[in-house]
């Protein structure tokens, strides 16, 4: 190529743009919720972190390389981005052996088997998370109290989330007002101070993570505001009918996943739909399956199947959703 | 708050290093190579044999039906041979090599350097001398301009908009040019107002360009009753015809329309200034500012090159090829062409030539699609790119038609954009010419 | 057995049978009647549906072959003779008489032969590459080597070679389908008759410009001089647009225009070697 001219198709220049950039940028969004879950739950939430982004990245590359025989693309960030994501919707005290086996459901079955990266129809880490719930149930809803960096790890002590409290307490008829006594206040669940996943307990580092991301332009808008919209409407419609069955809207929203799910999970570029108008339909899908499974179904928590069920409507958003197209609704002329 | 087109969009880095450099006339070369086909129809037909001595401005070139033009002389001296030519694509035109010999002009061409005001020629007449003239877009796409010129019965032009907009990164002819030359090009506006019948102009100019916003609009409020300016946004592609209609007047050309259709009808300045040529000084169209330019190259500018001169000779003038060149562009870095070899010659669509170092000039690595849909929210003409270059990949051509991929203008934004590294226009490109290919085919059963 | 089971039992039995009836009526009022021997002939087919027989699958060809006269120009070249043969022997037809044929393609070249003049960074398809320009070389008629015939074969009948950036097709595996003549977008490739023992003579060159410029740009073009038209005694030779074209069907192998032609682009394959002058013909082959 030395005096050869190089000749290629226009465009001639590219944006700054990559794929390892953008993943990068998820990653640091995520730093304020890690320095939250080490804070809360200290031992536990760094080795679960350390041993799921590990095994994911290992098993990558061991997938790619050995029985794919393809050029290696762990580089890219998207499994470490995977790892992480998975740690942050397990509980802390959760053993090691599990977590290397959710990290390989997440890699290797949701995301491998259709083709790698920008194949898989499924969250790879919620699928992951998923099946360690239906496979390890006990383990999995077993959630540490946070007590700072003497939480411990697997001796930690247990003890029930909010959304676990209020689920239990309304089917054993108990009223919401003696619950909400029993549980932390909005402020402290807006600070993260109460059981829960790694991950979602601290919504001030998610917003934080929230606003890094849209200014590095890494999301849009449409999917968490409609997640949490959604969420706000249905819940205040709930609570207003029956304020002493159900929880307010705020409860909903800073207690569970609702706010981890909408901000990295349900915005995950693979799964989801292509066109504003099709995420603002996915998430308001995803925000009314949430609200039903909370309030009718068996589980306390309902974000990660919701976002999976919508997942699989993707494809159908995108192939009948198109963008409101240019010159479509000319009158003059 | 500045107008501007609002889906879609990227910003390029501007680099518009020869914004300050005024316009020089580069010499004329000892031969030169003009080809029939400088223009979007049919190539023009040869109207000298060898061994004719033509003098500068002279036809040597005839068009042949409507959508053509004349291709004109640019240099006095003998025709040695009508042959093929490579074109910067490589592929081979017909022709017409000219011998240099001095510098003399046809005696009808008015060489006086006085600004003529005064339009002295009917709207029938003006359209004429524009097709006797050889004048085409010199925006780049090199549209017959007589053609544009020419409103078919049921349609009418209400507004005429001129292009100032310059929106390629690197590109500056437009500019200077309107520094330099701003009353003669709003002389050229008010020739083609009288054309079109209509009595105003909107010229849009990117807000890069504060000088010649300033002086454009100095003069046209001086002394040119219905011509405004407007600044724009600086985003590309905001010089795209359909964006610029959007911008200036809020109206959307619709799918598989033209600019007529909604009563537009949108001219470049450079077209502007060669129709006031034409028309006052009877001067036809063979040659151009072209801007040379590139981060290394020596002396970059903007140069009135003769049509037919050789690329070499106009990149020596710059200074030559720097050391370490990947690329070579004809025209911009968005939408340009990039040449394989520099002989082919300058013509009437060569807005610029860029100088691309190695280290800039070799692609990102294709890495899979991630879905994130940036493709689709940077095209401006709300397509999804990302589709549309998986159904060009699979052949899937009658799907691809049902996406618009018709619609798409090449402006690269998606391309661009893409993390991954993704040749989204190469793909669509190909699924455009087969399905235009395949929609003519079925047209005509 | 318990109430529970014998109920079980007798209502799933029940439900069985009468969906068994219901589906059978169903069946019979819904026929349509197909003559039994298209399953029969498609059958024997290959059942590779490769679309070489230019139909679009193989249930396709055989119903043509069921409603056809005669075999005249219905052809499996995946299948070939013996099945065509079984066909007839079913339907009770004769098959046609059709001659083997094989890929061949019609360049010759390879960096050696033909210098690179620039160099193509865009995607790595020969549709796109030509769409863009005239090609990383002198001669825009040439193999650009980028794949999209190799990409196009379900036979796995040709590899493009890393050295020579040429597709290389193997006599054994090609059953001339017609996949890799429609994806070439040179349209290069072509489906020629072989001889006994795969032998084959053809034009390896498909440059149409003069004499002049095709040589400077590959050393082995074929320059339009006429010199194998002049020698070939069964007028199988004929130049069109500067370039000699071999016709299979006249050509009965002689190699009198190999010898002769002197850039070297008229290929003869798998013919025994000949003395020291035929040398220099044969290694360009390779």
């Amino acid at each position: 190529m030395s005096n050869l001219l190089n000749v290629s198709p226009s465009p001639h220049v590219h944006g700054k743009e990559s794929t390892q950039k953008l993943m990068l940028n998820v990653v640091i969004a995520l730093i304020p919720a890690f320095i939250t879950s080490v804070f809360y739950f200290g031992i536990g939430a760094i080795i679960v972190t350390a041993t799921s982004v590990a095994s994911c990245l290992i098993f990558e590359y061991l997938i790619q390389r050995y029985i794919l025989k393809k050029p290696l693309s762990i580089t890219d960030g998207s499994a470490l981005v995977t790892g992480i994501l998975l740690a942050f919707n397990l509980p802390s005290n959760i053993p090691v052996v599990i977590v290397i086996i959710g990290s390989f459901i997440s890699i290797a079955v949701a995301k491998m088997t259709f083709g790698g990266l920008g194949n898989n129809p499924f969250n790879p880490a919620l699928v992951g998370r998923v099946f360690m719930l239906i496979s390890f149930p006990v383990q999995m809803t077993s959630w540490p109290v946070p007590k700072g960096l003497g939480t411990g790890y697997l001796d930690a002590v247990t003890g029930a989330t909010p959304l676990a409290v209020i689920k239990e307490g309304i089917k054993n008829g108990e009223p919401l007002s003696k619950l909400m006594q029993m549980i932390p206040t909005p402020s402290q669940m807006f600070l993260g101070d109460m059981g829960g996943s790694m991950g979602e307990v601290a919504a001030v580092a998610l917003l934080i993570g929230f606003i890094y991301l849209l200014y590095k332009k890494v999301i849009t808008w449409h999917i968490p505001v409609a997640i949490v919209a959604t969420i706000a409407v249905f819940t205040t419609i709930l609570w207003l009918v029956n304020p002493e069955k159900n929880a307010d809207p705020m409860f909903h929203i800073l207690a569970g996943g609702v706010l981890l799910g909408a901000i990295f999970m349900a915005t995950d570029y693979v799964t989801s739909p292509m066109v504003p108008r099709a995420m603002l339909i996915y998430g308001c899908g995803i925000g009314i399956i949430t609200v039903i499974i909370r309030v009718y179904g068996a589980y306390p928590e309902g974000v990660s199947f919701a976002i999976l069920i919508m997942n699989a409507f993707v494809p159908l958003m995108n192939a009948y959703i198109k963008p409101k197209r240019f010159g479509e609704e000319v009158k003059n002329g | 708050m500045l107008k501007t087109f609002r889906i879609g969009g990227v910003h390029p880095p501007e680099n518009k290093l020869t914004a300050g450099i005024p316009i020089e006339y580069l010499p004329v070369p000892p031969n030169v190579v003009i080809p029939l086909s400088q223009h979007i129809g049919t190539p023009a037909i040869p109207a000298v044999n060898k061994g004719d001595h033509v003098k500068v401005g002279q036809v040597i070139g005839t068009g042949k039906g409507f959508v053509s033009a004349n291709i004109h002389s640019s240099v006095s001296g003998k025709v040695s041979k009508i042959d093929l030519a490579p074109d910067s694509g490589g592929f081979k035109q017909n022709a017409v090599y000219i011998d240099v010999e001095g510098d003399e002009w046809l005696d009808t061409i008015d060489r006086s350097r006085e600004i003529k005001r005064e339009i002295s020629l009917s709207r029938e007449e003006i359209v004429k001398r524009c097709l006797e003239s050889g004048i085409v877009g010199l925006g780049g796409a090199t549209f017959p301009s007589h053609v544009k010129l020419t409103v078919p019965s049921g349609k009418k032009c209400e507004v005429l908009i001129i292009n100032g907009v310059e929106c390629e990164p690197y590109l500056t002819s437009d500019h200077r040019l309107m520094l330099e030359k701003g009353e003669e090009i709003l002389v050229g506006v008010s020739i083609l107002m009288k054309a079109l019948n209509v009595s105003g102009a909107m010229i849009g100019i990117e807000n890069n360009k504060p000088d010649a916003i300033a002086r454009m609009t100095e003069l046209a409020a001086a002394s040119f009753k219905g011509i405004t300016v407007h600044p724009l946004k600086v985003k590309y592609p905001q010089g795209a015809e359909k964006q610029l209609i959007k911008a200036l007047t809020g109206r959307e050309v619709p799918s598989g329309k033209l600019p007529l259709d909604v009563g537009a009808v949108v001219h470049n300045v450079g077209t502007a200034f060669a129709v006031y040529e034409a028309v006052q000084k009877n001067k036809p169209l063979f040659e151009r500012v072209v801007t040379v330019t590139g981060k290394k190259v020596s002396k970059p500018g903007n140069y009135m090159v003769r049509t037919g001169t050789p690329l070499i000779k106009l990149i020596e003038a710059a200074g030559g090829i720097p050391e370490n060149t990947g690329k070579i562009i004809n025209g911009g870095p968005m939408m340009g062409k990039a040449v394989s070899n520099t002989d082919v010659p300058v013509v009437k669509g060569m807005s610029g030539v860029i100088l691309i170092p190695a280290e800039e000039s070799v692609r990102k690595e294709i890495e899979p699609c991630i879905r994130c849909a940036k493709c689709v929210s940077a095209c401006p003409l709300s397509l999804e790119p990302y589709l549309l270059m998986t159904l060009s990949e699979k052949s899937m051509f009658e799907r691809a038609e049902k996406e618009r991929i018709t619609d798409c203008m090449e402006c690269g934004s998606c391309s661009f954009t893409c993390p991954a590294g993704r040749p989204l226009l190469d793909y669509i490109r190909l699924g455009k010419s087969t399905v235009i290919r395949m929609a003519r085919e079925r047209n005509l059963k | 057995m318990s109430s529970t089971v014998l109920i079980t039992i007798i209502s799933l039995s029940l439900l069985a049978f009468i969906s068994a009836v219901i589906l059978y009526f169903v069946a019979q009022k819904f026929k349509v009647y197909e003559d039994p021997r298209i399953d029969e002939v498609q059958a024997i087919l290959p059942a590779a549906n490769c679309g070489g027989c230019g139909f679009a699958g193989c249930r396709n060809l055989a119903e043509a072959l069921v409603r056809a006269d005669t075999f005249e120009g219905l052809n499996c070249p995946v299948g070939g003779a013996p099945v065509m043969a079984e066909a007839a022997r079913i339907l009770g037809k004769t098959p046609a008489v059709v001659d083997p044929m094989v890929a061949v393609l019609l360049c010759n070249g390879s960096p050696e032969n033909r210098q690179r003049t620039s160099h193509y960074d865009g995607a790595m398809e020969c549709r796109i590459s030509k769409s863009l320009y005239a090609g990383d070389t002198g001669c825009s008629y040439g193999c650009l080597g980028y794949g999209d015939c190799e990409r196009s074969c379900k036979f796995d009948a040709l590899y493009i070679d890393p050295v020579t950036h040429l597709p290389v097709i193997s006599d054994e595996k090609c059953v001339a389908c017609g996949a890799c003549v429609k994806a070439c977008p040179l349209h290069i490739i072509e489906l020629r008759k072989k001889a006994k023992k795969d032998r084959k003579i053809y034009v390896a060159c498909s440059n149409c410009d003069k004499g002049g410029p095709a040589r400077k740009a590959c050393k082995v073009a074929c320059i339009g001089c006429s010199k194998c038209v002049k020698v070939c005694a069964f007028e199988a030779i004929t130049i069109k647009d500067n370039l000699a074209y071999i016709d299979a069907k006249k050509c009965t192998f002689c190699r009198k225009c190999v010898v002769e032609c002197p850039t070297n682009a008229i290929h003869e394959i798998n013919f025994p070697p000949r003395k020291e002058k035929a040398e220099a013909a044969v290694e360009n082959v390779n």
